[in-house]
Parts: structure tokens; sequence; C-alpha cells
């Protein structure tokens, strides 16, 4: 087409003959799911270049052999594709039992239940018993890690957090050794992730569609159907990472990173993501105190406040208002910092105020 | 920052100085390597092979605090070999014949020399810089906290417009913020000399406006101190009455004999905070404060991106919203405020007062957030400042500086530079992330990072406890050998209070922006 645009035409679930537009360069998956046409995938994701891994994906389409992988086939002009024929039903079911036969699916003992693609897929595809036996034997799962459990007998082998990790945040961490069904993810030099490069990002877990890589901090916290998500703001860096607080009973039990929005668009780095739990430490200071005989007490707003509301009236007076000076938080909200300068020029009276810019 | 951190994943070339973003700024460090990957080009300036070095065409490895000369002597070689952007600078910039004098006087010889490099390497850097259009350059604290810092900052610039990088996407000046809301507590004046929006405390339209908003007669108009006189001024008694809110100014100070005792001489000193610290040790009175999450706000990132922050939990005890403690104070001073939320803040004072924030409502940052200057309700925000060359304040100025040496350099009896900074698993003093689970597994105590070379000459050794002491105080510390340190440096963190960097560090400060320079002091190291 002169401007590049494609037409391809979809056959499957809900479609019969629908005509999509795609642009020339694309995948079939990405003219797919431009048009709101669903084709499951287990490896695919959008940040990710496609890895061809899963053959979840597969389509078939008219004149050409095979059931290629969608996400990697290019989208030509005028391309029949069919995405739910009974052929390319048929392998998907047989695919996802054949991962459930290798693997250690057992949601009732896993983290992940009801955010598990896997679990979801297989529910979707109505599988109700597993043809194939394997013999499994279970590999031990790598708890190093103060943050991250990996457990690779979950693992469905889609290589997201190898991308995730090398082509994303671009420390190339992990990677995926050994062939068939002897292949696994591990590290350079096949270490546990404590003794490896690994700067704890997490961007993995966040990849991983199922309960391979999980949160140690999280576990047990909640089931992501009983969570809220509220969207804020990191308190670390001034790179301000957008991020989803999973909240249950007014407590975070983890965060991730939204994955839509600038400026961090779903990543985040050790602090923004691990370092929430301060808030819940027994040292956080409960009460207003104040100094007598030489030791700090606690004591009621009231008494504090007023207390010091006349010291500042005092050495007003005394003094005059360029006597006393003040430090507003770079840490805290923007009203907060208004409202410490307000105070400083429009009632104590002096332009004293200053926040830690410098450092 | 000029630009936008999406730009960093975008540029075609990349002029990385004075920071180490895999550490400080990780997720910004992962757009610079996507760009890499994407076959950009990326110059990393650092005395020390910093984790981005490694993605780097060029590592230029100059001396700790010679980066205004590196910085003329790449210009030396635009003008001499006639590189620059001649048209930009013609018709966006004043100043060029001065600049071009000035940089006269630093040929690649000379400039290498201070520097510690080679004279060719200059020429290869400024003409790969000028080789691609736009270059991006992005600095962190590396530049600014040196007793030259705001010469450091004008070189940036200077070397920007020279260049014709500045008003482009994927160029500009881009310095990142250290903390989350740096941006914003300047946004907000607290700055003595501005108020809210960059308002000049001493111009009588600022005046006039602020007067009528906040409904007082009269208010001071001439700038006030920064932190560093204030700190003086409890010494020598100028100061009375000290408000520390949310900083722990014990640790992240340098030379913390000396603040302790400036903090010990406050008449009466308030802190307010989430954490019992350092600092409150000092205080007449604690006053419990609310922490992220606990409270609604918004933050403003170095892209100046106003975003929201969200509350998912009450505070502890009787813990209180900041700003609440101080319309309280005001209550009890005599001035009653309405105000009574952080959105009625925002809505009705912030977004009403300061000009760049007029269009910024908080329903318009529901989702995402908007990046200032945002003029009106129906503006999409500014992602590239200075757009094709257009200064806000007329043409861009190229203002000639000269190099100076950190105030306190190597000698005999102190013949190490010792730069600090911060590490990738905690943040700043570790109030917060020492206290959130695992963190300090991950980074359980400072180190002082020093060269291969010296390790072999002082006979020290990886993980061995020795002592790194300058004029101002000595710290017992395990060293870390590494050949990512250039020989005569040693490099330290202010996370931990026993060994916290700042117990060496020099008090001396760029006599504009009184920054401290937290990046140079003079130091010995000593086995045990
Ligand atoms: S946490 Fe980050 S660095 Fe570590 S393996 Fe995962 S993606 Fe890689
Ligand atoms: S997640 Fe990391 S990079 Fe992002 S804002 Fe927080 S501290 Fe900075």
């Amino acid at each position: 087409m002169n401007n590049g645009t494609i037409t391809l035409t979809v056959n499957g679930k809900d479609f019969r003959g629908k005509k999509v537009e795609g642009k020339a360069g694309q995948t079939v998956l990405e003219v797919l799911r431009d048009n709101g046409v669903y084709v499951p995938t287990l490896c695919y994701h959008p940040k990710m270049p496609p890895y061809g891994g899963c053959r979840l994906c597969i389509v078939e389409i008219e004149n050409m052999r095979g059931l290629p992988p969608s996400c990697t086939t290019p989208a030509v002009d005028g391309m029949v594709v069919h995405t739910h024929s009974e052929r390319v039903v048929r392998v998907r079911k047989t695919v996802l039992e054949l991962l459930i036969a290798y693997g250690d699916h057992n949601c009732l003992l896993c983290e992940q239940s009801g955010n598990c693609e896997l679990q979801d897929l297989v529910y979707e595809h109505g599988i109700e018993k597993i043809r194939f036996k394997a013999e499994k034997i279970l590999k031990e799962r790598d708890i190093s890690h103060p943050m991250i459990i990996r457990d690779s007998n979950k693992c469905v082998l889609c290589g997201r957090c190898v991308r995730a990790c090398l082509n994303v945040q671009m420390n190339g961490v992990i990677d995926i050794a050994g062939r068939g069904s002897e292949a696994f993810i591990t590290t350079f030099n096949n270490t546990t992730l404590i003794e490896s490069n690994c700067v704890s990002c997490g961007e993995c877990i966040q990849a991983c569609p199922v309960g391979a890589l999980t949160e140690k901090k999280s576990k047990g916290m909640g089931r992501p159907w009983e969570v809220n998500k509220i969207r804020t703001t990191c308190p670390y860096c001034g790179v301000g990472c957008q991020l989803w607080l999973h909240e249950k009973d007014g407590r975070i039990i983890k965060v991730t990173g939204v994955e839509d929005a600038a400026p961090n668009y779903g990543r985040l780095c050790v602090k923004g993501r691990f370092g929430y739990d301060f808030l819940y430490s027994e040292d956080r200071l409960k009460t207003p105190l104040i100094r007598e005989n030489g030791a700090l007490r606690e004591a009621s707003w009231d008494e504090a406040l007023d207390l010091v509301a006349t010291k500042f009236k005092e050495i007003i007076e005394k003094h005059g208002p360029d006597s006393i000076a003040g430090v507003s938080s770079s840490r805290s909200i923007n009203e907060d910092s208004y409202q410490m300068q307000k105070l400083f020029r429009s009632v104590i009276g002096t332009n004293n105020i200053d926040n830690c810019a410098r450092t | 920052m000029t630009n936008s951190f999406v730009d960093f994943a975008k540029a075609k070339m990349i002029f990385a100085i004075g920071t180490n973003m895999t550490e400080a700024h990780p997720v910004a460090s992962s757009f610079v390597k996507n760009a890499v990957a994407d076959g950009a080009q990326l110059i990393v300036v650092d005395p020390r092979r910093t984790g981005l070095a490694d993605y780097a065409d060029i590592h230029v490895p100059i001396r700790v605090g010679s980066d205004i000369a590196f910085i003329n002597g790449l210009m030396n070689v635009l003008i001499a070999e006639d590189l620059y952007a001649k048209d930009y600078v013609a018709s966006c910039t004043v100043g060029f014949d001065e600049l071009k004098a000035k940089v006269q006087e630093y040929p690649p010889e000379r400039a290498a020399e201070i520097c510690g490099i080679s004279a060719d390497l200059i020429r290869e850097v400024a003409r790969r810089l000028a080789s691609v259009k736009p270059a991006l350059l992005a600095y962190t604290l590396g530049i600014t906290e040196h007793t030259c810092g705001m010469n450091n900052v004008l070189s940036c610039a200077n070397l920007q417009m020279l260049l014709g990088n500045v008003g482009f996407e994927c160029g500009g000046v881009n310095p990142i913020r250290g903390q989350n809301n740096v941006q914003g507590a300047c946004d907000m004046g607290a700055l003595p000399n501005v108020f809210p929006g960059y308002q000049k405390v001493d111009d009588p339209a600022s005046q006039k406006k602020f007067k009528a908003a906040w409904g007082v007669e009269s208010l001071p108009d001439k700038p006030g101190m920064m932190m560093p006189s204030m700190l003086e001024g409890l010494l020598d008694g100028k100061i009375k009455a000290f408000y520390i809110f949310g900083e722990n100014l014990a640790n992240s100070e340098p030379h913390i004999k000396h603040l302790e005792n400036c903090l010990k001489a406050a008449e009466f000193l308030v802190c307010q905070d989430i954490f019992p610290t350092e600092t409150t040790r000092f205080a007449h009175v604690v006053l419990p404060a609310a922490g992220w999450s606990e409270n609604d706000g918004t933050f403003t990132n170095s892209e100046r991106r106003v975003s929201m922050v969200r509350t998912v939990s009450e505070p502890p005890g009787v813990a209180k919203p900041n700003w609440w403690i101080f319309k309280e104070i005001a209550r009890r001073m005599g001035h009653e405020w309405s105000s009574n939320s952080a959105q009625e803040l925002w809505d009705n004072e912030i977004s009403v007062l300061a000009p760049q924030l007029v269009g910024i409502k908080y329903r318009r940052i529901e989702k995402d957030g908007l990046q200032w200057p945002v003029p009106t309700e129906d503006h999409l925000g500014t992602p590239v400042m200075h757009k094709d060359g257009c200064f806000t304040c007329g043409l861009g100025q190229l203002i000639p500086v000269d190099w100076s040496p950190p105030a306190e350099v190597p000698d005999e009896e102190y013949p190490f530079v010792l730069s600090t900074g911060r590490r990738l698993f905690h943040y700043h003093t570790r109030t917060q992330t020492g206290r959130a689970l695992g963190l300090n597994v991950l980074l359980p105590e400072e180190t002082a990072d020093i060269s291969t070379e010296d390790a072999a000459e002082l006979g020290i050794s990886d993980g061995e406890y020795i002592v790194v002491k300058s004029r101002r105080g000595r710290v017992r510390v395990k060293a870390k050998v590494t050949d990512r340190m250039p020989k005569g440096m040693v490099w330290m963190a202010f996370h931990f209070r026993e060994t916290c960097a700042n117990w060496l560090t020099n008090p001396a400060f760029d006599p504009f922006t009184q920054t401290a320079e937290y990046k140079a002091c003079a130091v010995a190291i000593e086995k045990m």
C-alpha cells in the first residue's frame, strides 16, 4: 500500500471476516491487538522484543504452512488470519497441558493465585484434566535475596524476566540456560541471585506472568482480589516514578510501577519498589515531645504548639523576626513547603526560609 | 531540567557529567542505556568509572573539581575548529565574544593538564559532541556540590548553547534533582529570596500581590538567609530560634562536629519529622508528622512534572499533616488561614499565585501529572523549555567563567581527595531505607572506596578496616578496593552515622548558592 496501510481479514472467536487495518512493519499480533482482536499470549510483552517462545499466540494464516506465532510473523497486506480455528485451539490446549504437567502449579499453595496469566489461560481454555504425566523432581527455590523469591518449578520459560532485565532495565543479570525440558532461568555463572550482579530493581518480578518470581515482603499479606491499587509518586529520588500502591487494610503490601505513565513507564528501582515499609516502623514519632530538665517528654498538641507560638512571639519581640530561621523539607509535598514559607513570611515576618535544595 | 526523561531514551548523543545515574537515579539511567542500545553515543565525564561509564563510548576521568577547565577546553576546540552552532549563537544568544576570549585561555593542552587527561581526548570529545544534533546534557550533584558549583552550572549551559542544543527535544541542560521534591520546595518559595513561583521578595509588584493574597499589611522585603548562614547565625547569636522540617542536618551537612555545635547553640530548636533522628536530639520541641502516603498532596519531579501523592493510611499516634501543623502555629500567632486540605492549598492558593502553575488544578492531575509552565487550564504542559532556542528571558546568556580549584586540595598531610554521594541501596541518612526490610541486607555498612594502585601502595586489602581522616574528623571504615576508582581519590557516602562521610567533609560553600563542597576535601588514609 502506498501510505503503508495494510488490511488483514480476521476469522475467529467473535469475528467472521472482519477487516482490520495496520501499518506495514507491524507483526500480525500487533495489528490484531491494535484492533481489539484477542489472541492469547504468555511470552509476549508490549515493552519487550518478541520472543516467539510460548506458542500460545499461534494463528492459522491462509496460504501459509504450519501455525506461525503471531508475535513474530510480519503482517502482510491481504492476509486472512484465523485466531481461534479448531486446530489452533487444540494446539494451545496441548501447550497449556504440557506447561502444567512439567511445572509445579498448585494454585492453593501459590502466592500469585488470582493474578496469574497461566491460571487465567487454563480457565479460559476450559482445561479439566491433564493428559500428560511428567516425572517431577522439584528444584530448590532461590530464597537468597532479601526481597525476591525465585521458584523455577513454577517457571513457564516465557523469558519475560530475562528480557525485562536485559532489554528494559539493561542489566543482563539473568538468562535462559539449558535446552528443551532441561531449560531453566539462571544468573551469569549460575549463582544465587544475591551473589549475582542483580541491582534488585524487581523489573523481572513485575514481568513474570506466573508465580515463579514473587516478593518476600508481600508473601501472605493479601490476595490480589483483596487489594486496592492506589496511584502515587515515589518518595525517594527526583525522577518521580509513578507507583501503584497495593493496599490491604490500610497497609501497603506491595508496590508496582504504573505501566503507561511518564516518567517511568512501569520501571522502578530498588528503593521505589521495596523501600515503603519504613512507614510501619515502631520508631515512628507518634506524639509531640517537649524538652524538660534536659530530656524530651510526651506532650499534647495544644501544649507543644502553644509553646512554639509563645516562644516565637517572645523571640520576635526581643530580637526581631529575623532572629528566627527555618529549613523546609525537600522530601515532603509541595503544599507543606508552601505553608511553611507562608508561616515564615506572613506570620513571623522573615525571609529566613530555605530548603535542602543543595544536597 | 529543560527537557523530559522520555528524551533520555530517544536522544542520539548524551553527555553525562557528574552524575552517578545508575545508583542515584536508576530509572533515568535505564532510559540512557536504552538509548545506547538503540545506537546513541554516550560520553560520561566522571573521576570514577561509574556504572554508567560501562555503557559509554568515551569515559573521561577528569580530576575532581576540574569540570570548568574541561568544558572551557571543549569550547576552545569547538570555536578554534569552527564546530560550534554559528547561526544559533548569533540569533539566540548574547555574550559570544566574551566567552570566546575566555575559552581562548584554555587550549586543550592547558585544560588537559588541569583535568589530568590527554589533550587529544578533549579534542575527540568536542568533535564528537559537535557531530550529532542535538546532544542532551545531563548532570547531577557532581556539578553543583562544589565551591564553584554555580560556575559549573554556567559552563554546562554555555556548552549547550554554543552547540545550539537548548530548546530541542533530546537536547537541553538537564540537572536531575537529588531529592524527590527539591524542585517543588523551590517552586513553592522555600527559598530566602523568592515567593512561590520564583517571584522576587524585593520586587514591589510581588510584595503587593502577596500582601493582598495573604491578607497582611507587611511582608519582609529583603532576601533572607540561606541555610549555611542560618547555622552560623546560631553560633554567633543572630539566630535564636531554628525550625527544621523533615531534614536530618546532623548527618547530612558537612563537618558534623561543627554542625552539632551550631544546633546545640540554638536557644529554641523545633524539629518536625516522622522519626527521631540525630538532629531531633537537639530539639526543644519535636512535632510528629504524617509521612508519605499518610496525606494527599503533590510532588514535582526533576522534569517539572507535578504529580499526585495519595493517602493510604492514617498517620500513627496523633501525628498530623505538616501543613496542618504550620496552620495551627499561624493560628496561635493570630492568623486564621482558610485552606484546610492540600487540595484547597493547591487549588485556591498555590496555583493562583505561581504563574507557572496557574493551569494545574487537582482535577487535571488525577491520573498523569503536568509539566510546568502550564499557563492556562487547557494548556497541556511544557515537556521542552526554551523551544527552538527562544529563551524565557530574551536571549540566552553566554557567561564566561574561570576554573578554580576546590577550597581544600590534597597536600602532604592529607594526600587524598574525598568525594561523597549516595549509593544504590540507601537514601541519604537512612531514616527511611534503614527501616525498610531488606535494604540493610543489600548494603549493611559503608565502605571507603579506593583505587587498586593506592591500596597496593599502602598495603591495604579489600574489606580491611582503615581510618580515613580529614582536618575535621576521622572515621573507621571498611576499605573497598576497586579499579573503578582513580589513584589519589577516596569515595564515601553519608548513609551510616558512625561512618558518615560528613565527619570529614569541608563546610566550604559556593559564594552564590551556598552549596557545600561535598565533592572535594582533603583526607589521609591510615592502616589500623
Ligand atoms: S531484580 Fe532487576 S537486576 Fe535483578 S534479576 Fe530482576 S530485573 Fe535483573
Ligand atoms: S523508583 Fe527509584 S528511580 Fe524511581 S523515583 Fe523512586 S528512587 Fe527514583
